[in-house]
């Protein structure tokens, strides 16, 4: 066959049970990451049949969604959270599948556990009954979102109905400058395509400034493709990718290692494969990034000011940004950098791992936290947690008079007590700034650890970049 | 349950990118089963904070009772995955959402829920935006949309889904079905991690 592929087509292909006319093709899973809050009714639909869980050894559970992010040997005070909790236990147990509970040191949010452990690997499709499950695709894997009917046709069959997917190549070349960071190019690309741009497709992140970039943070890339729309985000799979897995406990060891690797080596796109879409990004140019309004799709450079609606010719978008910017109470045409703030979140999925805390305590050590702000930085797992310990960032935060809590979610989705109260404004390293996604009638600015940082030092929005 | 054809009047909710952290917020996920999620439909735009209803939001009006078709803004259902937010659709008796697009995983979501995404052209939407409380027809069989001018659309949906909700198949069943061609797959399949090892 002579035809090009791209890692997505190739990785499709390679996953195809059937494929008959007038059905979506039935594609097989490698690998179904389970959590608290999408899978309840997945299990009672398998228990009001009668199902079995066809694979448990694909299948992997851990808690975060609604997991308190103190102490985790003290009660938890949210007994409907709890009952979720137990309720978890109770499927795992039944169900025969393995759970990361909150007894465990490898618990953690979804995307950080699934890498951390070795789990992830290239050429893999991975589910989740979450929107950023494409975080783990930095590792050269298809890996997306689904619904819970769908959790409960995977945990049934390992298998998913599904049409083939358009194919986006994000180029980035360049050299990023000081203080810009991967979180930056991912909200440059979602303010450049809007947050429906990648609808229907799967994002190839490729070019030479992704090649340089390490696996933590490919892997911030891809956690944010749903919001650009995407259904799933991906790198292909280089000796960055290798170095990352080898040796973690899920990993192929020995002769399985080297076959592995043989294997992987092909999913690379071919020279010459076409994409439906491309976008090229040049690093050099970009800045530190921060949102103003209510999707992540509004964002602005650090040194720019906020839109004007007046400047917005179509009249849903025109009416979207003045609501926007109502909620967010901000000015049209003044810059949000040195916007005063309340609340500084590090932590999410998408900027909870060991880098994004050295990062963040690159900043805060010997300073000390604005007394108007208070601080959270919350790991995204207890094995970052514990690596953080051991290099003394837990120490840095407290000394500087930040919280350093246990892992989860937390203020991400606000859905275990971390919350914003209304009206508060909060930089946060998390993926979504939708109205009261932090808390009801919080208000959120997406950015960086490095400008989480800086900005929680100075309380207000602020440039990283004159704290370096 | 067969699905074939929606005659009601339309609820106007002209917003761009609703993302279903408001069409439930993430403080109602925390149930473990379907029941009662309808009090979360857009729990933060339709009650004030102490539960009193904002009388301006279009649901809240007299007109809205019994109203099943909702036509919103471009790229509705963006954001999380959760499938709650068809659940709370449909429990206020939502049964089809017209638009210019939808997010993948909430279209997706919202099949399997014998809740109808409509995709229309932006001529068509400009009509509907401008016809609140309008009757307006969906009849899935022939996919077509009759305007309130009397005007007929065409909309897409995959044949597959199509013959999912007319026929009323059961999507989990069919998939069961396939058994053996999901056996054979596995039995030539290589490199696989384990993780109960």
């Amino acid at each position: 066959m002579s035809q090009r592929r791209t890692i997505v087509e190739k990785i499709w292909d390679n996953h195809i049970v059937t494929a008959q006319p007038g059905v979506p093709s039935l594609i097989y899973i490698d690998l179904h990451l389970c959590h608290e809050v999408t899978t309840p009714q997945a299990f009672q639909t398998l228990r009001d049949r009668g199902l079995k869980v066809r694979r448990p050894d694909l299948t992997i559970a851990t808690m975060d969604h609604s997991t308190p992010t103190t102490p985790h040997n003290l009660p938890i005070l949210d007994l409907v959270g709890k009952a979720q909790l137990d309720q978890m236990e109770k499927n795992c147990a039944d169900f025969g599948i393995r759970l990361y509970n909150l007894k465990s040191d490898k618990q953690g949010i979804v995307h950080v556990m699934g890498p951390e452990q070795g789990l992830t690997q290239p050429g893999m499709t991975i589910v989740c009954g979450d929107s950023h499950t494409a975080t783990h695709g930095a590792f050269g894997a298809l890996a997306f979102g689904i619904g819970t009917s769908q959790v409960g046709q995977v945990l049934a069959t390992q298998c998913l109905l599904q049409q083939p997917s358009k194919t986006y190549a994000i180029r980035v070349e360049g050299k990023l400058q000081p203080g810009v960071t991967a979180k930056d190019i991912i909200l440059a690309v979602i303010a450049k395509i809007g947050i429906g741009g990648g609808t229907e497709c799967v994002f190839e992140y490729t070019g030479s400034t992704i090649r340089g970039l390490s696996m933590e943070e490919r892997m911030t890339i891809c956690n944010m493709s749903i919001e650009g729309g995407a259904r799933a985000g991906l790198v292909a799979p280089d000796d960055t990718t290798y170095q990352y897995i080898a040796g973690r406990e899920f990993a192929p060891k020995g002769a399985d290692w080297d076959a592995a690797l043989a294997r992987w080596r092909q999913l690379p796109t071919d020279h010459d494969a076409e994409y439906a879409h491309a976008l090229t990004l040049d690093a050099n140019e970009l800045e530190p990034m921060v949102t103003f309004g209510t999707n992540p799709g509004m964002g602005i450079a650090i040194s720019d000011n906020i839109p004007d609606p007046a400047s917005v010719s179509d009249p849903i978008e025109k009416s979207d940004l003045v609501k926007a910017l109502k909620y967010m109470d901000l000015q049209p045409g003044q810059p949000l950098k040195g916007h005063p703030i309340d609340v500084v979140f590090v932590g999410s999925c998408t900027n909870s791992r060991i880098s994004d805390l050295r990062a963040a305590a690159s900043i805060i050590k010997g300073r000390k936290v604005s007394p108007k702000v208070r601080m959270l930085v919350v790991p995204g797992s207890m094995q970052v947690k514990k690596q953080a310990e051991a290099e003394g960032l837990d120490k840095i935060f407290r000394d500087a008079g930040a919280d350093f809590r246990e892992a989860g979610c937390s203020m991400c989705l606000a859905m275990n007590g971390d919350q914003l109260e209304p009206g508060e404004y909060s930089v946060s390293t998390s993926n979504r700034n939708f109205e009261g996604r932090q808390g009801k009638g919080g208000r959120t600015f997406l950015a960086s650890p490095l400008t989480a940082a800086a900005s929680a030092i100075m309380g207000v929005v602020t440039d990283v970049r004159t704290l370096l | 349950m067969k699905f074939e054809k929606i005659e009601s009047k339309i609820a106007v909710l002209p917003i761009d990118n609703v993302d279903t952290d408001q069409i439930i917020p993430a403080r109602y996920l925390k149930s473990i089963s379907k029941d009662g999620l309808g009090e979360g439909l857009f729990r933060d735009w339709r009650l004030n904070a102490d539960g009193s209803p904002k009388p301006e939001f279009v649901l809240n009006k007299p007109e809205a009772k019994g109203v099943e078709i909702l036509v919103t803004g471009d790229n509705f259902g963006c954001g999380s995955s959760r499938e709650h937010a068809p659940w709370a659709l449909v429990q206020n008796g939502i049964r089809a959402v017209i638009s210019t697009s939808f997010a993948d995983i909430f279209k997706g979501n919202a099949l399997k829920n014998q809740l109808l995404p409509v995709v229309v052209p932006a001529d068509a939407h400009a009509e509907l935006l401008k016809s609140p409380w309008a009757v307006v027809k969906i009849d899935v069989v022939s996919q077509k949309v009759t305007l309130p001018s009397g005007r007929t659309v065409e909309f897409p949906i995959d044949a597959f889904s199509k013959t999912c909700l007319v026929e009323g198949v059961d999507e989990l069943g069919y998939m069961l079905q396939q058994d053996p061609a999901i056996a054979a797959f596995e039995a030539k399949r290589v490199g696989s991690v384990n993780t109960l090892l």
